[in-house]
């Protein structure tokens, strides 16, 4: 098993230069290569799986070596529960999106080969536990994300992706210098090294309250415009409404994910003071977005701006449970909602990806059946012309509303039950947002598949082959982890306990 | 270690060598200048092989040359002087790569041309001031004929602003000097020797002095408000003398700040360093937001590149040891990415389209016409704006450490410089190569004729009007991509020569002089 995550990360970068080195490839092909590299993760996610140890708390897999003498930097690599439980939803996600733009014909090659790019980087994000090579792949997601959307989107793509990567760039020069500053104090870069430094009080020491609060900051900066956190979401709307429907699948599934796992892996663990010094205000913040991003979906009329305003409103739950938790404080009644709320966070991100993104390629459909329209008002009545879809798209729908026996009932509800003891005004407030995503959820599923036949509803196909295989594996898993969370809550169960334990 | 004096000596010979040939033949003085270019990097690359990392200089060769004011031709060597002659040996293999289409006078250019490699390399080895300084009026006298004979848009100006500026720069330096020798009573012209009669100054003296060094050198590194030769001279300059312009003309001035300014003075240093760090951080600010609004795509690199120089003048000014490795190591990273992005605006893209307006390049399907070109543009981008796993991130996040060091604020200044790089390079890519980009039509695998892209206007530029890159462009292009990505991915290649040498004597008295 011995460089295993390194396996993961480079195969699909393998696969990438293998495509950029055939430019003569037909376009089947290049599909065919995209799509194995592709699933490599999933086999190789699955390996992991098989030989993790879920009782143990620590990194797995660990892989670490020398890489820059001068700044101290190492190739580190670390595998634990949330790790994984991200790296295997980039194994669902990733095919599925590369399998949803299968119909993709201005260079699938190069669509490919920027595809797995941007797979390869995720991973890196997920798996690597120093910053260097972190933010290595942090940013290097960037650039085919924004070609992708470039390349591909709709007609205001180029201002959407240029808005995109300054935003998301403009975050992460303050990271860096966050980081730079880290390393001047404490001279190392070291994820690890640094939480022990935090957790023993030596680096409140050495930075002083207000530095430290300063780089915390610019960190939070970095990773609360890639989630997006209120108010930093500007960028949002656009980029997920102008991407192709592949890429907007990913971008929700899992780039968004890079920024909360960033809030858990990095944020929390070097700056428990600051964070929970700061809870207060970020907790109003991540309320905001609960409720204000699932108003902002009941007033969109743009079927994929709606699904990418509800984006904001389920990743800010993740969110909204962090920020109660670290601002918490240790009281021995709080241990149990800390862990209620932190399992649910942790589910929230995979339910989210899964249900998001399959309601992305939901839209793209409608998209592709009605020659490019999206409007809530355009549809109607496609029960009755495309039975299956319908069913498969309210399985989408109602996990990403919340419905008991799918998987997004279980994570939502382990947030509200834990921040409701930690924080019961904030769960009260956010409780507007369920509330607004079910009016909004509803609203959809009414529009276009019930009432009367809209114009040309009539005509619609079912969906081919291509499209039930896209889809079913993601419709099953909302199935399997609304009966069954358990298989991913005891992957991720030892590291909430420890960390509900090790609250400051 | 010893062969490295044999670079300069070699490239004034094959600058006689080229003009001689190229009277014959041009195809000739091609070939001479290129076997030049590349038996010099092979030159550093072996004297770096065999290269021994400590703080001492290594004497290469010391002999007496005007004895009565105890004037050496000293040429001594030490990481940093290596990290920069290699920089030196490949900014000139490329830079004769892409100068291969130039047909008037060839013999002539390649012999300016070599001249001028030829006075950087003496530069970069010189231990002694005034052998440092005569060096470096060779390097800027050939630059000047380039620009003024071979040049393009405003030639004539860009050519006599640059030169003007340079002289200005080296009289001040001129004066310092001059200053010390016959103030502090010097035995000679030895930087050791400069050093020691510097300290017998009084304080407003070393001040002044220092002053008047350190801007002059500057000057030449581009440091606001002394940088507008800059972007006129690198527009104006042909494609060859741009990427040595931006390259490693610069980089000389950084040099002389670093080599003879400080540790000339390093109270100097002390008192002025808030300044230059001030006026560092405007220049990054200044020049960035100048190039996110220029319509010239070749000034958009222009400026960019006075504003990369002044993260390299903000590590001087920071002064200690992480953030001057930091400088230099963008010394080394920005000497290749402005090559490039030169290369790819001057030669690859101004010379088939013979427009550089950003408005005119938008109205083509620029990334199917030249899709080469418009990767590299995108990588040497994506480098230039500090990308990690390209040679600019490990530079900048050096000198954010070591600025923060000296002082959060300007570090803070630094993180606004990079997020505008990302916004002013991003805005290049986007309207030089990706305009077109709704007009791709759909095409089958990477093989569609080429005479399918664009529709509408772009269908008046025909894509087989553009003749295809030639294998010199493509050669450059990759030695300085493959120099870009090794040192992004393995910095420790150029840190283990550079960190040892910043204990050397002269410069430990510079981390004791600044706070």
């Amino acid at each position: 098993m011995n460089g295993l995550l390194t396996t993961l990360i480079l195969t699909p970068w393998f696969g990438a230069l293998l495509l950029a080195c055939n430019p003569r490839l037909s376009p089947r092909v290049s599909r065919w290569l995209a799509l194995g590299f592709s699933l490599s993760t999933l086999g190789l996610a699955a390996m992991a799986w098989i030989g993790f140890q879920p009782t143990f708390s620590g990194y797995q897999l660990v892989e670490q070596h020398a890489w820059i003498a001068w700044l101290n930097v190492s190739y580190h690599l670390g595998l634990d529960g949330m790790s994984l439980s991200l790296v295997a939803l980039t194994g669902v996600i990733a095919p599925t999106a590369l399998l949803a733009s299968w119909k993709i014909d201005r260079d699938p090659r190069l669509f490919g080969l920027l595809f797995l790019i941007l797979q390869g980087a995720a991973l890196g994000v997920f798996l690597a536990l120093d910053f260097f090579p972190w933010f290595l792949f942090w940013e290097l997601s960037l650039v085919p994300a924004y070609f992708l959307i470039k390349l591909w989107g709709g007609p205001g793509a180029s201002r959407a992706a240029y808005q995109f990567v300054v935003y998301t760039i403009g975050g992460s020069a303050f990271m860096l210098l966050g980081f730079a500053a880290l390393f001047a104090k404490t001279g190392t870069f070291d994820f690890v090294a640094l939480a022990a430094l935090a957790k023993s009080g030596v680096l409140a020491a050495q930075l002083g309250q207000p530095v430290s609060m300063a780089i915390f900051i610019g960190v939070l900066l970095g990773l609360a415009v890639k989630v997006p956190l209120f108010p930093f979401h500007t960028w949002l709307p656009s980029a997920y409404a102008e991407a192709p429907t592949g890429a907007s699948m990913f971008l929700t599934g899992i780039m968004s994910k890079m920024g909360v796992y960033g809030f858990f892996r990095i944020l929390w663990p070097i700056f428990p003071e600051q964070l929970q010094a700061a809870a207060p205000v970020l907790t109003g913040l991540a309320l905001a977005g609960v409720v204000l991003g699932a108003f902002a979906a009941l007033a969109q009329t743009d079927l994929k701006r709606m699904v990418a305003y509800s984006s904001i409103n389920h990743v800010s739950y993740c969110l909204l449970a962090l920020f109660a938790v670290a601002g918490a404080g240790v009281y021995p009644t709080h241990t149990e909602a800390a862990q209620a709320a932190l399992s649910g966070a942790l589910l929230q991100m995979v339910n989210h990806g899964l249900s998001a993104s399959a309601l992305f390629f939901c839209v793209g459909i409608l998209e592709a059946r009605s020659g490019g329209r999206r409007g809530l008002h355009d549809f109607g009545g496609v029960r009755t012309s495309a039975p299956i879809f319908a069913g498969l798209c309210g399985v989408a729908l109602f996990s990403s509303l919340g419905l008991p026996g799918l998987n997004g009932f279980v994570g939502e509800f382990l947030v509200f039950r834990g921040v409701f003891g930690l924080a019961p005004w904030a769960a009260v407030v956010g409780c507007l947002g369920l509330f607004a995503t079910a009016y909004f959820l509803l609203t959809f599923l009414q529009r276009v598949f019930h009432g009367p036949q809209g114009p040309g509803v009539a005509a619609f196909r079912d969906l081919s082959a291509l499209e039930i295989v896209t889809l079913v594996p993601s419709a099953v898993l909302m199935l399997v982890l609304g009966v069954w969370p358990q298989c991913l809550v005891s992957l991720t169960n030892p590291l909430v306990t420890s960390w509900a334990a090790r609250l400051p | 270690m010893n062969l490295l004096p044999y670079t300069l000596y070699l490239s004034f010979a094959g600058a006689l060598l080229a003009l001689a040939v190229g009277h014959r033949s041009a195809a000739g003085a091609r070939v001479v200048a290129l076997l030049t270019a590349l038996a010099a990097w092979g030159l550093t690359l072996a004297a770096a092989f065999d290269f021994k990392p400590a703080p001492e200089w290594v004497t290469l060769v010391d002999v007496p040359w005007i004895p009565q004011l105890g004037i050496h031709y000293h040429l001594a060597a030490d990481g940093i002087s290596l990290t920069l002659v290699v920089l030196t040996g490949l900014a000139a293999t490329a830079g004769v790569l892409f100068s291969w289409n130039i047909e008037e006078r060839v013999g002539e250019f390649f012999a300016f041309y070599l001249a001028l490699i030829g006075g950087v390399y003496g530069v970069f080895l010189s231990a002694d001031a005034f052998l440092f300084f005569v060096f470096y009026e060779i390097a800027i006298v050939p630059k000047y004929f380039l620009i003024a004979n071979w040049g393009s848009t405003h030639r004539q100006y860009g050519a006599m602003k640059l030169a003007l500026y340079s002289f200005a720069g080296s009289a001040l330096v001129l004066a310092g000097l001059l200053w010390i020798y016959a103030g502090g009573q010097a035995s000679g012209f030895g930087l050791d020797e400069l050093t020691q009669a510097a300290a017998s100054l009084d304080r407003g003296g070393q001040l002044t002095v220092f002053a008047l060094i350190f801007t002059g050198f500057a000057v030449l590194a581009g440091m606001f408000p002394f940088h507008t030769w800059a972007p006129t001279g690198h527009v104006a300059a042909p494609t060859g003398a741009s990427m040595l312009l931006a390259g490693v003309v610069m980089k000389l001035g950084a040099y002389g700040c670093l080599r003879v300014a400080m540790p000339l003075i390093p109270a100097g240093l002390a008192f002025w360093q808030p300044v230059i760090a001030a006026l560092a951080v405007t220049g990054i600010l200044y020049a960035g937001l100048v190039a996110l609004v220029q319509d010239d795509f070749k000034f958009v690199i222009g400026y960019s590149s006075v504003s990369h120089m002044g993260f390299v003048l903000l590590g001087l000014a920071a002064a200690n040891p992480v953030a001057v490795s930091g400088a230099v190591l963008q010394m080394f990273s920005h000497g290749a990415i402005a090559g490039l992005l030169f290369a790819v605006v001057g030669r690859m893209v101004y010379e088939r389209t013979h427009t550089r307006q950003l408005g005119e390049l938008e109205k083509l399907p620029l990334h199917r016409l030249m899709p080469f070109a418009a990767v590299v543009f995108v990588v040497a981008g994506l480098a230039s704006m500090g990308m990690p796993g390209f040679s600019g991130f490990p530079a900048e996040l050096t000198l954010l450490i070591g600025t923060w060091q000296f002082s959060p604020l300007f570090a803070v200044c630094g993180a606004f410089g990079v997020l505008i790089a990302a916004a002013f390079t991003l805005r290049a890519i986007q309207i030089a190569f990706f305009g077109q980009a709704a007009a791709w039509v759909p095409c089958a695998g990477g093989d569609a004729g080429a005479g399918q892209a664009g529709t509408g206007d772009s269908a008046d530029a025909p894509a087989h009007a553009y003749a295809p890159l030639t294998w010199p462009e493509k050669t450059g292009a990759l030695l300085l991509l493959a120099a870009i990505v090794l040192i992004g991915l393995k910095p420790d290649l150029l840190l283990n020569w550079i960190v040892p040498s910043l204990q050397s004597p002269a410069l430990r008295a510079i981390w004791g002089g600044a706070q």
